[in-house]
């Protein structure tokens, strides 16, 4: 029986690493090819195999795990019970600060777990760091502050103040003023193509390359006001949620959402994703939480509750706020999400964001009176990588990692609904009529072209501003012509077949009188 | 209730003193690393962009001859040297790290047409258009200048005719000469041991087979190839193409296959055992293709052509890896590849020796582990993605000099054109009137035992 669970387990792990079912060589013709390819899975197969017979070496933390003594339910158990059955370091982690007076604080960590920036909504910014419980820098900006994120590393951090954008050091210089972001509503950073973005007040959606300093995107929702805006690790896709109960999910190249969907029957309060991509929560003033299907777009679990703010563990544990109630749900053996842990808050306490400490086990809360730190056994992943992200790193390694990271900074065009499709092959498309999206899409792509284009600049009065954008509209009018044209095309064929009509379909009398080349 | 939470301590994960190495834990699960093929593009693409920023491929010229470069020769025991043999008699041998002269054989009265070394490197063979084959001591000492010219002459035989080329036994005493016929001569006798010869036309060059020491392979002004066998003393087949071969070479690794260097500017790679189909065309160059040698892994080749342009090719691809081609260097007659397939060596018609490297971006020199391993991945990253239309496009770009691009379209367009004929012929006429003949077996005329 052992011998059997060790093998099951090994599988287990093999199939983690191997990224996906094997290709499938059978219908391959080219015999040289084909050999080439075998060899190549053979490989991948034998490196699999050695990096899950490594974990039993490279693994050196253990996860944590709650287990109650017979009939008891975990989610009884208060924070209380725990600090006395953990050690002291762990006990460490569960804190309380009581900050009153600036307002409900949201908070956000670094992607390694060991910076947390807090920022109050009456203008109070502080950067801690969680293994020694200092803090960094504590600042006051007299702004109202409605976020902050960390950009790739805790040295710097966008704050979206009452007007404008503004990008900090960690000594708390202003490094720089993001004007055309707008009154923004809430932040996001996408750490692969360190494009900072955005929904403003008006619903509009911003992304900008902290690199060279480029708006790569601005487009406008045209959903309205939106304060509900996350980001989905897995494809970098960034989603907004809306007030009429859709879902929209927005890559920073085209104007048009990637997806909408209608998830809610009011308005939708929080998103949150899973870091395997496929499986997304929200939570809507319907007083629901449904948990999505990403590969089928389907509901496959409702729970009945109000949430104002929800986030995904590193484990797939998740935490829902509302009030001054936080509970963390999780999937045991079945698929479905019950409650795990619950933990309640004083009544004056309003919870204004939860968040998980990435590589530990614990839930950060952001509320009226301050911030608390909670445990939750068994959400962290224990084992990080140093090269990706290093709880431990000295200021030579973070220096080295911020290099390597941005050799490896990621085109904004790579932003896709499905990240493996990159390297695969498209498929043949056979010559039909392009569809209407598609004719729409290329329509977009030539205005855009057209209005891009540079107009030369001529002397002696001859490039007066109503000349040069006469010149441009003009562009911009041949750009649509031929779109025109087209459909002017299509109308008229579809006129035409209009006429050559079923003999089924006219009334008897008319019958004989169709032609016989129709039929 | 049990309860446990994920609690380090910092002194696992920190190191102990500032001259220990830093502590580096790793975790290979691919949940931590999303848009990882993102990632790989990027880096195939950067490192796309870094290999043609490093690509110097020309390391120098070895000048010294007056007179074109007709033959090169490799010691098989010495990587440092390489012989080269010109069209007024001069024979020199090179020191290929300094690309400096370090002795001369000066004795032959006419163009030197073959070169090779014997297969213990001690006596170098050289074949003239004086009717003469001459032996020569090769120094030991490698690098010194050795002026002494005691007599370093060891043999001189004259015979009947002119000769064209000139090849020694990977193992054993025999060398063969290409002239009116195939002469086998041992290094003692004054006299052919043994001759061959089938039709009535020159035999323009001849190769021995590394692995099979009593096999040889010829080529023939009668556009034929035919391979021979010492210990049967007769012919053992042939084979006749369209246009004439100026130079077959033997691939090391795979010792039945032969790649032939034709004159309608491709090469042609068969199998000995069946020569009916070739293996493998091999098409890029705009000219004559005149000497090929293969690399010793036998998995790449180099060919020098009449178009001033040497081209690396791989042993399986139909077109060529890599160009090199300069200004002033003129039509290259002959081309070597080094014994220890870093570098090719070529001769052309404006006495000089080129050194190229063979892969040319490679960085020369000690290489740190950490390096060697960064160049392996850079390497494998490349080989991933190098299908995609962005990475596709740096790797191909080469710069060619016009008239070869000029050519090079023209060709291509002379090749559509008679295959739109040929289709249409064949869409014209009644089904299997006129058959369609696959590249590799349209070039040969017949085979015959």
């Amino acid at each position: 029986m052992e011998i059997h669970d060790v093998s099951d387990e090994l599988e287990i792990k093999v199939k983690k690493y191997q990224r996906g079912e094997g290709a499938d060589l059978e219908s391959l013709k080219d015999k040289k090819l084909k050999g080439q390819l075998a060899n190549k899975e053979d490989l991948f197969k034998k490196s699999a195999n050695a990096a899950a017979k490594a974990e039993k070496w490279l693994m050196q933390t253990e996860e944590g795990w709650l287990e109650p003594d017979g009939l008891e339910k975990t989610w009884r158990f208060s924070q209380q019970s725990i600090a006395n059955e953990v050690d002291v370091a762990s006990r460490k982690n569960q804190f309380d600060l009581v900050l009153p007076d600036l307002g409900p604080y949201t908070l956000d960590y670094t992607s390694s777990g060991r910076y947390m920036v807090s920022a109050g909504r009456k203008g109070h910014l502080a950067i801690i760091d969680l293994h020694t419980l200092k803090p960094i820098k504590d600042m006051q900006v007299r702004e109202t502050v409605r976020d902050a994120v960390f950009l790739h590393n805790e040295l710097f951090f966008a704050v979206a103040q009452k007007k404008y954008t503004y990008i900090y050091n960690r000594a708390g210089t202003e490094l720089h003023c993001l004007k055309e972001h707008g009154a923004v509503l809430k932040l996001q950073f996408l750490k692969n193509h360190f494009l900072l973005s955005s929904i403003n007040k008006f619903g509009h959606l911003h992304y900008q390359d902290i690199t060279t300093g480029q708006m790569i995107g601005n487009y406008r929702s045209g959903l309205g006001r939106s304060d509900v805006l996350q980001l989905n690790p897995y494809n970098s896709v960034l989603t907004s949620g809306h007030s009429g109960g859709t879902v929209s999910m927005w890559k920073s190249t085209s104007s048009a959402p990637l997806v909408k969907m209608l998830c809610h029957r009011g308005p939708v309060t929080a998103i949150a994703f899973h870091p395997n991509g496929h499986l997304m929560a929200t939570a809507g003033m319907d007083k629901k939480l449904k948990i999505w299907d990403l590969r089928k777009y389907e509901a496959i679990q409702t729970l009945p509750g109000l949430a104002k703010s929800l986030d995904f563990s590193q484990k797939g544990m998740l935490a829902a706020s509302t009030g001054s109630f936080v509970q963390v749900l999780a999937t045991s053996d079945s698929q479905d999400y019950s409650r795990y842990m619950i933990h309640t808050m004083a009544k004056g306490y309003q919870v204004n964001k939860v968040l998980f400490r990435p590589y530990e086990d614990v839930l950060g809360i952001g509320h009226s009176n301050g911030l608390s730190s909670i445990l939750i056994p068994g959400s962290g992943e224990p084992n990080f990588d140093s090269w990706v992200a290093n709880p431990y790193e000295t200021s030579k390694q973070r220096r080295e990692k911020e290099v390597r990271v941005l050799l490896d900074k990621l085109p904004p065009e790579s932003i896709m609904l499905d990240p493996t499709q990159i390297g695969n092959l498209r498929n043949t498309k056979k010559k039909e009529k392009p569809t209407q999206q598609e004719t729409e899409a290329e329509k977009a792509a030539a205005i855009a072209a057209a209005k891009n284009v540079p107009l030369k600049k001529k002397t002696k009065g001859r490039s007066k501003p109503s000349k040069v954008t006469r010149k441009k509209q003009e562009g911009i009018e041949q750009a649509k012509r031929s779109f025109v044209e087209q459909n002017k095309e299509d109308g008229v064929m579809k006129k035409k077949q209009k006429r050559m009509t079923d003999p089924s379909e006219l009334p008897v009398a008319l019958q004989p009188f169709v032609s016989r080349k129709t039929t | 209730m049990r309860v446990k939470v994920i609690s380090r301590s910092a002194d696992e994960f920190t190191r102990e003193r500032s001259n220990d190495l830093q502590r580096v834990s790793r975790n290979y699960d691919p949940k931590l690393r999303p848009q990882e093929k993102a990632v790989e593009y990027v880096r195939a693409l950067n490192a796309a962009k870094l290999d043609k920023v490093f690509s110097r491929p020309f390391i120098g010229a070895m000048d010294g001859h007056i007179d074109a470069i007709s033959s090169m020769a490799k010691n098989p025991s010495h990587l440092k040297g390489v012989f080269s043999a010109s069209m007024d008699g001069d024979i020199r041998l090179w020191d290929i790290a300094s690309r400096k002269t370090v002795c001369q054989y000066p004795g032959h009265q006419g163009a030197v047409r073959g070169l090779t070394v014997s297969t213990n490197g001690r006596v170098l063979v050289s074949c003239g258009s004086d009717c003469t084959v001459r032996l020569w001591r090769i120094p030991l000492a490698s690098g010194i200048e050795s002026d002494d010219s005691s007599d370093k002459s060891l043999a001189t035989y004259v015979w009947k005719n002119a000769f064209w080329a000139v090849d020694h036994q990977w193992e054993g005493d025999r060398f063969a000469t290409a002239g009116a016929q195939v002469d086998i001569w041992d290094h003692n006798r004054s006299q052919p041991v043994n001759n061959f010869e089938w039709g009535n036309d020159t035999v323009i060059s001849v190769r021995f087979n590394p692995g099979e020491p009593n096999i040889l392979a010829t080529s023939g002004s009668d556009r034929s190839i035919t391979i021979y066998d010492l210990r049967t003393s007769s012919p053992a087949r042939k084979l006749i193409m369209r246009t004439k071969t100026n130079s077959i070479a033997w691939n090391p690794m795979e010792p039945m296959n032969f790649t032939a260097a034709n004159e309608n500017c491709n090469c042609y790679s068969f199998d000995a055992r069946k020569l009916e189909e070739a293996k493998c065309v091999h098409k890029d160059h705009v000219s004559a293709v005149m000497d090929i040698d293969y690399s010793p892994t036998g998995r790449e080749f180099v060919t020098g052509s009449y178009d001033r342009t040497v081209r690396i090719f791989q042993y399986n691809g139909g077109h060529s890896r890599e160009i090199y081609h300069t200004k002033r260097m003129q039509r290259v007659f002959c081309v070597k590849f080094s014994c220890d397939a870093s570098y090719v060596i070529s001769g052309s018609d404006d006495t000089n020796l080129r050194l190229w490297k063979a892969k040319a971006s490679e960085q020369l020199g000690v290489i740190l582990p950490r390096e060697r391993k960064k160049h392996e991945y850079m390497e494998a990253v490349k080989n991933r993605y190098k299908h995609l239309p962005e990475v596709k496009r740096i790797l191909r770009h080469r710069h060619l000099p016009k008239p070869i691009y000029k050519a090079g379209l023209l060709r291509r367009t002379m090749a559509d054109a008679e295959k739109r004929k040929e289709d249409r012929r064949r869409a014209h006429s009644s089904p299997g009137s006129i058959p369609s003949r696959s590249l590799r077996k349209n070039r040969i005329i017949q085979e015959i035992e």
